[in-house]
């Protein structure tokens, strides 16, 4: 019953995801305006036919923006959990298959990281490395490694005492062939199923982060940051901050969409 | 017995994270680029001055050494003084405190609300439409930007209804709740489709146990049920899982604090990366994770007093 439910919701998860690639690839030929362009004679427009989504204080086309601000939230999205990606699992694999001193120190580790509140530490990483894309990541790199290492840990520490590994071990394969040959491929489904989620979280943290200032900076055309901009006219202009945000619950909306689908076909709990 | 050794053990294990946090919070000052000393006296100060004060902190000594002096401070709660305010750290952190723990509460309060009710339907109606419902509103809510989503809710109640204010904090109990009533229920719609997923998964799963089969084999009324065995064992999985979000929690304060321009520590915060006070905001980083971990220990200890079955690791 359940699989049949949630099937479709991978179909809907891939094809909003599929668009937004799309969007974000041939965003020169889609937005029928320069995103960065100026224009002081249409500032302030309501959404109609010319300006679908309206302009802002500068007579930017939202529209536009939005199409030109996908490259960016899309890139976040990529970036921001491919390096955790990458780090955490390495440590979990690490730390659950040689175990002892070396798993209880990285263990250890782990925890003092997970007391600080994520969006906190990330924000104080961010504030030393001085505002941008790159600090973004850094920070993430430094702080998202701990879901997966804890969830490759564990699959890792149930994996290493099946037969076949010992029968491995008895061939004299290295240590590292068996950890990424052998264990690898069998381990990692959790984590791909939780990077989807994961990149739900990114989404946000990124677009909040441009949204303080702290990120992405203006003028680029990025979600957080129109939000931002557009706050400052809320009581005249409702339009410059709801249609970006609109853009990111659709973009979120398709990561999670494909991380309930996955997580069901994989039979993975989360 | 068991418990008793738990409860009275489990704060040991709090001194190692703390001190980990200590070390993290030390380093982080420490990777600042430029020299502190002349951060924090500005481009103004005299040779001498810098040298006194690096001395005071005991920055010419060996980084080992300058951990320490830091964590005798930091045991003390001498955790510098702020360059933009020009008073103690610890002063300014502690006068931001109170917006922020009201915000936290009232915020939990209502998402508990939320969740609860919208789990105990869609648990008590499975598969069925309503059921539905509440699963496509939680995946669409889980991708929602709590920022974004306080903004729509300030364009419709507060400039669209007039109905509450845009920002502030109010100067007695009644106008907190009034001035955070918006602030709160942002956090609360954020927070709330995490919440009642795993408290429907939760509550499924009660119903789908032995003891239920049982009860309901005796003839017992399928509410009484619900209401006397399954809502209670699934408390201990709630109380985790608030444990769980809670640094989740802080985390949407900082944004919404901002957002609604509330004078607590998220906004503190921020403003003071604006400002370069790094002091400021280590001492924040470091309340909020003496906070977290606080709240692991309360959840763990509810859980002991509630659960037998908990046993010291």
């Amino acid at each position: 019953m359940k699989n049949i439910n949630l099937k479709p919701s991978l179909i809907a998860g891939f094809l909003i995801l599929f668009l937004w690639i799309l969007i974000a690839i041939f965003a020169n030929f889609i937005a029928p305006y320069d995103p960065n362009v100026h224009d002081l004679e249409n500032t302030f427009q309501h959404p109609n036919l010319k300006h679908l989504f309206g302009t802002d204080n500068y007579g930017r086309d939202i529209f536009s923006r939005i199409i030109y601000g996908s490259r960016i939230d899309l890139q976040m999205a990529i970036f921001g959990v491919i390096f955790p990606f990458i780090i955490g699992n390495l440590i979990g694999h690490i730390s659950g298959y040689f175990g002892g001193i070396v798993d209880s120190l990285l263990m250890r580790f782990l925890d003092i990281t997970m007391s600080f509140p994520f969006f906190v530490l990330v924000i104080a990483i961010v504030s030393i490395l001085g505002p941008g894309l790159k600090s973004f990541y850094i920070a993430l790199a430094l702080v998202g490694w701990v879901s997966y290492a804890r969830l490759s840990r564990s699959q890792v520490l149930v994996i290493k005492n099946l037969d076949y590994i010992s029968a491995a071990k008895t061939l004299g394969y290295s240590n590292v062939r068996i950890m990424f040959v052998h264990i690898l491929p069998n381990s990692i489904t959790p984590s791909v199923v939780f990077s989807m989620t994961d990149a739900v979280l990114v989404v946000l943290l990124g677009s909040a982060l441009s949204y303080l200032g702290l990120g992405v900076q203006p003028p680029t055309a990025e979600w957080g940051v129109m939000i931002a901009e557009g706050q400052i006219f809320i009581t005249s202009s409702w339009w410059m901050c709801t249609f970006p945000g609109l853009a990111i619950v659709l973009l979120a909306l398709g990561f999670s969409l494909c991380a309930d689908g996955l997580a069901s076909i994989l039979n993975v709990r989360e | 017995m068991e418990r008793f050794k738990f409860i009275l053990l489990r704060p040991l294990q709090m001194i190692p994270v703390l001190f980990g946090v200590s070390v993290i919070s030390f380093f982080l000052v420490k990777s600042i680029p430029g020299d502190p000393v002349r951060i924090m006296l500005g481009s103004r100060a005299t040779a001498e001055v810098i040298e006194a004060v690096r001395a005071q902190y005991g920055l010419d000594q060996p980084i080992f050494i300058q951990y320490f002096y830091f964590l005798y401070n930091f045991i003390q709660g001498d955790f510098g003084k702020s360059i933009i305010f020009k008073m103690p750290v610890i002063e300014l952190v502690y006068e931001r405190i109170e917006p922020t723990i009201f915000l936290l509460i009232y915020s939990l309060i209502i998402s508990i609300l939320f969740a609860l009710i919208l789990s105990i339907v869609a648990a008590r109606n499975q598969n069925k439409i309503i059921d539905q419902i509440i699963r496509i509103f939680c995946t669409i809510g889980v991708g929602v930007p709590a920022f974004w989503l306080g903004i729509m809710y300030m364009i419709f109640f507060c400039i669209t209804l007039k109905l509450f204010p845009v920002s502030g904090y109010g100067e007695n109990f009644i106008e907190h709740l009034y001035h955070l009533f918006l602030p709160s229920l942002t956090i609360a719609t954020a927070l709330c489709p995490v919440l009642t997923r795993n408290l429907r998964s939760a509550l499924i799963y009660e119903m789908s146990s032995d003891y239920v089969n049982a009860a309901k084999s005796k003839g017992l009324n399928e509410n009484y049920i619900f209401k006397n065995h399954i809502l209670k064992n699934s408390l201990v999985p709630t109380i985790n899982l608030l444990g769980v979000n809670f640094a989740w929690l802080i985390g949407g304060t900082v944004v919404i604090e901002t957002v609604f321009s509330i004078p607590g520590l998220g906004s503190l915060m921020v403003s003071s990366i604006f400002a370069r006070d790094y002091l400021v905001v280590q001492c924040v980083t470091i309340f909020f994770a003496i906070l977290i971990i606080l709240t692991n220990f309360i959840v763990d200890i509810i859980t002991a007093l509630i659960d037998p079955r908990i046993k010291f690791e």
